[in-house]
């Protein structure tokens, strides 16, 4: 299967200081289910953020959909997201904006007609328990429900490949359980899932899903779910 | 093309409710946007009318003459005067001849010199319109029937007040320019601010694919709307001025003063200033936003 995400030798550095990110060379087969773990401050948002390009990398080659980001052109970017889903660690719902609203974001952005947004994103909240929230402003949300906003906005689209970090860190287990089945619907339908998460538990319930471990910057392999690319030096 | 239903995300995200802005007083921008339109309203009649003033200048000027016989013997003199109209009121160039009568020259003097001025021997007077360029042919003509005939030509003597009038319409002309460039510059800084203020939701946009353009137009329109808004209160208010400025004029009765306000077409072409305004604004808000959306990732 062709791989839809590849890293080499990917370093990055926020200013002065040590790199945050070190010779990260990965690849993610498209349709796969990833969870990413490691310590806190190990690395995983700020890898993330290189996927879905909030961030360039100080060195290293990243590929998505088999093209190089980190040289492509900034007019060819909003193209390009829009294959993405992204759940933030910190939501980044729009304040102005009611739950509907959010949620409704990518497929206006991408130019659905009103009748066709206000099903999908009805269909949406309903699937994530938030029918009843929809005119809610996100700051008069709860966490967990500002959580599956982010979540609802992310996959609304149907994205190529969603990620999503933390999804799961402020909801009760009944509903990350109901989350997760989201994401698996969706990973069966096609979607690359990657998850950032530190929930063990969660991990046990997707047995096909495969996990790499962050640590210091570094990326670690425990039961070989990775395939490297071939090394391009010596 | 942008979707259209992104317009309504943007009236959203801008604060208003709903597809349509709600019917309240814009902010500072539509203030300032007001006031400058105000300014420009009024430079704008000031100049539109001294142009009117100076060529209406330039053509009362243009080719009228007054031929002083300046003779000392008073029989020379009116011979010379008789044979000078008679020799002008013949030249094809002359559209109008008038003899000032004696008493009307002795009456112009009056005041300065008092019955003293009966004794003098004052000039006789002929007021001449001619034709362009009509001045040198009149010159030949009088040289033999009047020697002492002196040619008087009125544009050299309004002609600094003439420039007067065209430097004050350049004038104005240039402040209206100038607050035009300063609009400019204060979008450019309420863009750079508005910006500032929503920059986490422009980077949320970005991430979920939003093109530059379709951010830009979020912000775009909202200048849009504030510019007109304060254009077309600035305009009316400035007319408002200019037609009771104008009666003040009427009520002056001054032919210096009568052309500068109040044509249709000068209202017209100061209707253009709001529009103006309104499209200096949006522009500049776009470019500006333009370029700074570029330096984001
Ligand atoms: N914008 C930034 N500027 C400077 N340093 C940063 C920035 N973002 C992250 N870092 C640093 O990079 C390191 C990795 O941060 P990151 O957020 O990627 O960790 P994480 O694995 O997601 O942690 P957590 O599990 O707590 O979310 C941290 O030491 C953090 O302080
Ligand atoms: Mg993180």
């Amino acid at each position: 299967m062709a791989d839809i995400v590849q890293f080499e030798n990917v370093g990055l550095r926020y200013g002065a200081g040590g790199e945050t990110l070190s010779d990260l060379s990965l690849s993610l087969e498209a349709g796969g289910f990833y969870f990413l773990t490691g310590p806190s401050g190990a690395g995983k948002t700020s890898m993330l953020k290189l996927l879905y390009v909030a961030q360039r990398p100080s060195r290293g080659v990243i590929r998505l959909f088999g093209e190089d980001v980190v040289t492509m052109p900034r007019a060819e970017l909003p193209a390009l997201r829009r294959r993405i889903g992204v759940v933030f660690q910190d939501f980044r719902l729009v304040p102005h904006l009611s739950a509907f609203d959010n949620v409704a974001l990518p497929l206006r952005l991408a130019g659905m007609d009103d009748d066709a947004v206000a099903a999908s994103v009805h269909e949406m909240l309903d699937w994530v328990g938030l029918t009843d929230r929809a005119a809610a402003r996100p700051a008069t949300l709860s966490g967990g429900e500002q959580q599956r906003v982010a979540i609802a906005r992310a996959v609304i689209a149907r994205p190529e490949l969603l990620i999503a970090d933390e999804p799961t860190g402020n909801v009760d287990p009944e509903m990350a359980n109901r989350l997760l089945h989201l994401f698996d619907g969706l990973n069966a339908l096609g979607t690359t899932v990657l998850i950032a998460t530190h929930d063990l538990h969660l991990m046990g319930h997707v047995p096909r899903a495969r996990t790499l471990r962050l640590a210091r910057g570094r990326v670690s392999d425990p039961v070989g779910a990775l395939r490297h690319p071939p090394r391009v030096r010596a | 093309m942008i979707p259209r239903p992104l317009d309504r995300i943007v009236a959203r995200l801008l604060g208003r409710a709903g597809p349509l802005p709600q019917p309240r007083i814009a902010g500072p921008m539509a203030a300032l946007i007001a006031i400058m339109v105000f300014l420009s309203v009024l430079a704008g009649a000031a100049g539109l009318g001294l142009a009117g003033t100076s060529s209406a200048l330039d053509r009362q000027m243009a080719g009228r003459v007054t031929i002083q016989i300046v003779a000392a013997d008073p029989a020379v003199r009116a011979a010379e005067a008789a044979a000078a109209e008679a020799v002008v009121r013949r030249l094809p160039q002359a559209l109008s001849v008038a003899r000032v009568p004696d008493s009307e020259v002795a009456s112009l003097v009056q005041p300065w010199l008092g019955t003293l001025g009966n004794d003098l021997p004052l000039p006789a007077l002929i007021d001449v319109e001619l034709a362009d360029g009509g001045v040198p042919t009149l010159r030949r003509a009088l040289r033999p029937v009047a020697p002492s005939a002196l040619i008087d030509e009125h544009a050299r003597w309004l002609g600094p007040v003439n420039r007067l009038v065209s430097a004050l319409s350049g004038l104005a002309g240039a402040l209206v320019l100038l607050i035009g460039i300063a609009t400019a510059a204060t979008v450019v800084l309420a863009a750079r601010g508005a910006l500032d203020t929503h920059r986490g939701t422009v980077e949320v946009l970005h991430l979920l694919g939003a093109t530059d353009r379709q951010i830009a137009r979020l912000f775009e329109r909202r200048f849009a709307l504030d510019a007109l808004l304060g254009g077309v209160a600035g305009f009316l208010a400035g007319v408002a001025v200019l037609l009771m400025l104008g009666r003040l004029v009427v009520a002056v009765r001054s032919d210096l003063l009568g052309t500068t306000v109040s044509s249709g077409s000068g209202f017209a072409l100061l209707l253009t200033v709001p529009l103006a305004a309104a499209l200096v604004a949006t522009v500049s808000a776009r470019m500006t936003i333009l370029r700074v959306l570029r330096r984001m990732l």
